[in-house]
C-alpha cells in the first residue's frame, strides 16, 4: 500500500513536469501582453487571428504539411519493401544492411541536412522543394523500416507459405495476406514517420530557400526577432491537431497500433 | 511405382552439412504415410522438399511419374497443414476456407457451396464468421485442415498438426484426420514424432535417423521388428544384447549362455533386443536356454507395473515385471527371453 501511495507521488510529479511547461504555453497564447508573460494580463484571440494573418505562418503550414505527406508516403513506398526483404530473407551482410537503414537516426540531423545541401542543391541544382523532400525522405526512411519491420517479425511466415500453398504467387501472398496484418504497424510508421517531418528542424535548416520555409524554421526565425505570443498560439494550434489526429487514430485504429 | 516418389534427395542449408542424404521414398496413391523420428532428423525438411518450398540440391521429387522438382508452390496444388495451423488473422472462418477457391476464379455460388460442404465435414458449422482468434486450438486446427482440403489437393501434407492441442483432443483429432483422409481418398504424408499417433494411423511409416530413412513399413511390422537398433530404440527396445551366431536359430552370448531365436537373421555377430514388458522373471530354472541370470539394482514404480533395472552377466537388463511379486535391490532373480521376443538387429 505504502510503496503504491510512493508511486503515485512519484507518477504525478512525472506529468506535473511534462504537462505545467505545456500549460502554460496555452495559457499565454491568450495574454494581452506584446510578450511572452506569465501569468497573463486579459484575455485575447487576437495572437490567433494573426497566425493566420501572417502569410508566412500559413505558407510554411502549408509548406510543412505537404512536405511531411510526401516524405512519408514516398518513404512507405520505399521503405516496406525494404522492411519485408530485410525481415524475409537471410542474406549475406544482412546486420549491415540493417544499421546502414538505422543511421540516419545515429548520425545528427545536421549532418544528413548538410551533405544533401552539399550535394542535392549545391552540385545537382535541385529545387528548393525537391531538396528538401528528398532530405525529408531520408530522415523519415528508417523510421518506417524500424516500425513495419518489427510489426514484420510479428508476423507467422508460414502463414504466408500457407497462401503460396493455396496457390497464390509470392506478389499476391504479399498484397493478399502480408499486408493486411501488418497494417497496423504500417499506420504507427506513418504517424511516427509524419510527425518526425513535420517537426524536423536541422534538416529544413540548411535547405530552405528564398521564400519556401518549414513551419518550425519559420517559427525559430519569429522568435529570433519577435517574443509576442504568436508563437504560443501557432503550439496550440499543432497541440490541437495532433490531439484530433490521434483521436481519429484511436478511435479507428485502436492505440494498439502505436504498441504494437 | 510409387504415387510419390523421392529419388535420392539431398539437401544442405549451409552447402556444408548435408540435412537429407541420398532419401528414397515411394507412396501409394491413397496412402496415409507417417515420418516418424526424434527432433532435428530432417522431416520437416523433407515435407518442405514435397510441398516445394526447398529445392533439394540433389535429387527428384515425381507425382504420377511426372518431375515437379523445379515446380514452384503455388502450382502444386498440394494441402498443406502447419504445426502453427497459420491461418490467415484477417480473415473469417469461411474466407479462410475459400482462399484457395478464390484464387481459382471459382464461380461465387460454386465457391459457397464447396466451402459450405467442407465447413460441415469438418464439424465447423456454425463458425463461418468467427476470426481465428476466436476459435479454440481444436477448431483452429480444423480450419486449417478444412482449407487445405477443400483445393481438392492432389496430396495432403500435414506438419505434427497436433502438436499443440491437449492429450484428448489429440486423439480425437487422429482419428478425424485419419476418417476424412480415408474418405476422400487423399494421398497424406503425416510428420510427427510421437510414435503411438503415428502408429495409430499410419498405414505405412518411414522411421527417419539423421536425414536418412532407416525403416520403411507397415506400423505392425515395424513394431514387431524393428531391422536396425536405431528403430528398435526409437519404439521402445531397450535392452541390447550382443551376441554371436552358433547355428541357425541359436546364438550365444559372451558368457557362453545360449539363446534361441525364432526370428533368425543372416548375420554373425549381431545384437539381440527385447522390450523390458517381454522379458519373464521366474523362479525354477528348468531350462538352460534363453536363461540370463543378474541381481536387482534399481527398483521404480510405474503404476501397472515395477521397472527393474538388473546387472546381469551380459549388461545392464531392464525388465518390467507385475505386482505380484515385489524383488527389493540387491536379490539375485532369474530372467527368461523367450524366444518369440528376440529381436535381432
Ligand atoms: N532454414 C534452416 N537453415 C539451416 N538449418 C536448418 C534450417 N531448417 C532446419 N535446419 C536444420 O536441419 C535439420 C533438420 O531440421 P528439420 O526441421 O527437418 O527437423 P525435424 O525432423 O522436423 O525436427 P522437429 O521434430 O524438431 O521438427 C536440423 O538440424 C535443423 O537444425
Ligand atoms: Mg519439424
Amino acid at each position: 500500500m505504502r510503496k503504491n501511495k510512493a508511486l503515485l507521488i512519484f507518477s504525478i510529479f512525472v506529468f506535473a513536469f511534462l504537462f505545467v511547461p505545456l500549460l502554460i504555453i496555452v495559457v499565454t497564447a491568450f495574454g494581452e501582453a506584446p510578450t511572452i508573460t506569465f501569468p497573463i494580463k486579459g484575455f485575447t484571440f487576437k495572437w490567433f487571428a494573426n497566425v493566420f494573418k501572417s502569410k508566412a505562418f500559413v505558407d510554411s503550414l502549408i509548406l510543412s504539411g505537404k512536405l511531411a505527406l510526401y516524405a512519408t508516403l514516398v518513404a512507405l513506398l520505399v521503405g516496406i519493401p525494404a522492411a519485408y526483404a530485410i525481415s524475409r530473407f537471410s542474406m549475406k551482410g544482412k546486420g549491415l544492411l540493417k544499421s546502414f537503414f538505422l543511421s540516419p537516426t545515429i548520425v545528427p540531423g545536421v549532418v544528413v541536412g548538410y551533405s544533401i545541401f552539399q550535394f542535392a542543391i549545391l552540385k545537382l541544382h535541385m529545387p528548393v522543394f525537391q531538396g528538401l523532400l528528398l532530405g525529408h525522405f531520408l530522415v523519415v526512411l528508417p523510421y518506417i523500416i524500424r516500425v513495419v519491420g518489427s510489426s514484420l517479425e510479428q508476423f507467422d511466415f508460414s502463414i504466408e507459405e500457407a497462401a503460396w500453398s493455396l496457390g497464390c504467387n509470392k506478389v499476391q501472398a504479399f498484397f493478399k495476406v502480408v499486408l493486411p496484418n501488418i497494417t497496423s504497424g504500417i499506420s504507427a510508421a506513418f504517424m511516427l514517420a509524419f510527425i518526425n517531418s513535420f517537426n524536423n528542424i536541422p534538416v529544413s535548416m540548411f535547405l530552405k530557400g528564398p521564400g519556401i520555409s518549414t513551419l518550425p524554421t519559420t517559427l525559430m526565425n519569429y522568435i529570433e526577432y519577435n517574443y509576442d505570443p504568436t508563437v504560443s498560439a501557432v503550439s496550440v494550434l499543432l497541440m490541437l491537431a495532433t490531439i484530433v489526429i490521434m483521436f481519429i487514430v484511436e478511435k479507428t485504429l485502436g492505440i494498439a497500433a502505436f504498441t504494437k | 511405382m510409387g504415387y510419390i516418389r523421392l529419388k535420392d534427395i539431398r539437401v544442405s542449408y549451409d552447402n556444408k552439412n548435408n540435412i537429407l542424404e541420398g532419401l528414397n521414398l515411394d507412396i501409394q496413391k491413397g496412402e496415409l504415410v507417417s515420418l516418424l523420428g526424434p527432433s532435428g532428423c530432417g522431416k520437416t525438411t523433407t515435407l518442405r522438399v514435397i510441398a516445394g518450398f526447398i529445392e533439394p540440391n540433389d535429387g527428384q521429387f515425381l507425382l504420377e511419374d511426372e518431375d515437379l522438382t523445379h515446380v514452384p508452390v503455388h502450382k502444386r496444388n498440394f494441402g498443406l497443414v502447419f504445426q502453427s495451423y497459420a491461418l490467415f488473422p484477417h480473415l473469417t472462418v469461411f474466407d479462410n476456407v475459400a482462399f484457395g477457391l478464390k484464387l481459382k476464379k471459382l464461380d461465387k455460388n460454386v465457391i459457397q457451396e464447396k466451402v459450405d460442404a467442407m465447413i460441415k465435414a469438418c464439424d465447423l458449422e456454425g463458425l463461418g464468421q468467427r476470426f481465428p482468434k476466436e476459435l479454440s486450438g481444436g477448431q483452429r486446427q480444423r480450419v486449417a485442415l478444412a482449407r487445405a482440403l477443400v483445393i481438392e489437393p492432389k496430396i495432403l501434407l500435414l506438419d505434427e498438426p497436433l502438436s499443440n492441442l491437449d492429450a484428448k483432443l489429440r486423439i480425437n483429432m487422429r482419428i478425424e484426420i485419419k476418417r476424412i483422409q480415408k474418405k476422400l481418398g487423399i494421398t497424406t504424408i503425416f510428420v510427427t514424432h510421437d510414435q503411438e499417433e503415428c502408429f495409430s494411423i499410419s498405414d505405412k511409416v518411414a522411421v527417419m535417423n539423421k536425414g536418412v530413412i532407416e525403416q520403411y513399413d507397415t506400423p505392425e511390422e515395424i513394431y514387431a521388428h524393428p531391422k536396425t537398433e536405431f528403430v528398435a530404440r526409437f519404439i521402445g527396445f531397450e535392452n541390447f544384447i550382443p551376441l554371436k551366431k552358433k547355428e541357425n536359430h541359436v546364438y550365444v552370448g559372451e558368457n557362453g549362455a545360449l539363446f534361441h531365436v525364432d526370428n533368425d537373421v543372416d548375420c554373425q555377430s549381431c545384437q539381440a533386443t527385447i522390450r523390458p514388458d517381454d522379458i519373464l522373471v521366474i523362479t525354477s530354472v528348468d531350462n538352460k536356454e534363453n536363461i540370463l541370470k543378474g541381481t536387482v539394482e534399481v527398483r521404480t514404480f510405474l503404476g501397472k507395473s515395477y521397472q527393474y533395472e538388473v546387472a546381469t552377466e551380459l549388461g545392464r537388463v531392464v525388465v518390467n515385471s507385475s505386482n505380484e511379486h515385489i524383488y527389493e535391490s540387491g536379490q539375485d532373480i532369474v530372467l527368461l527371453l523367450p524366444a518369440n521376443k528376440i529381436i535381432l538387429v
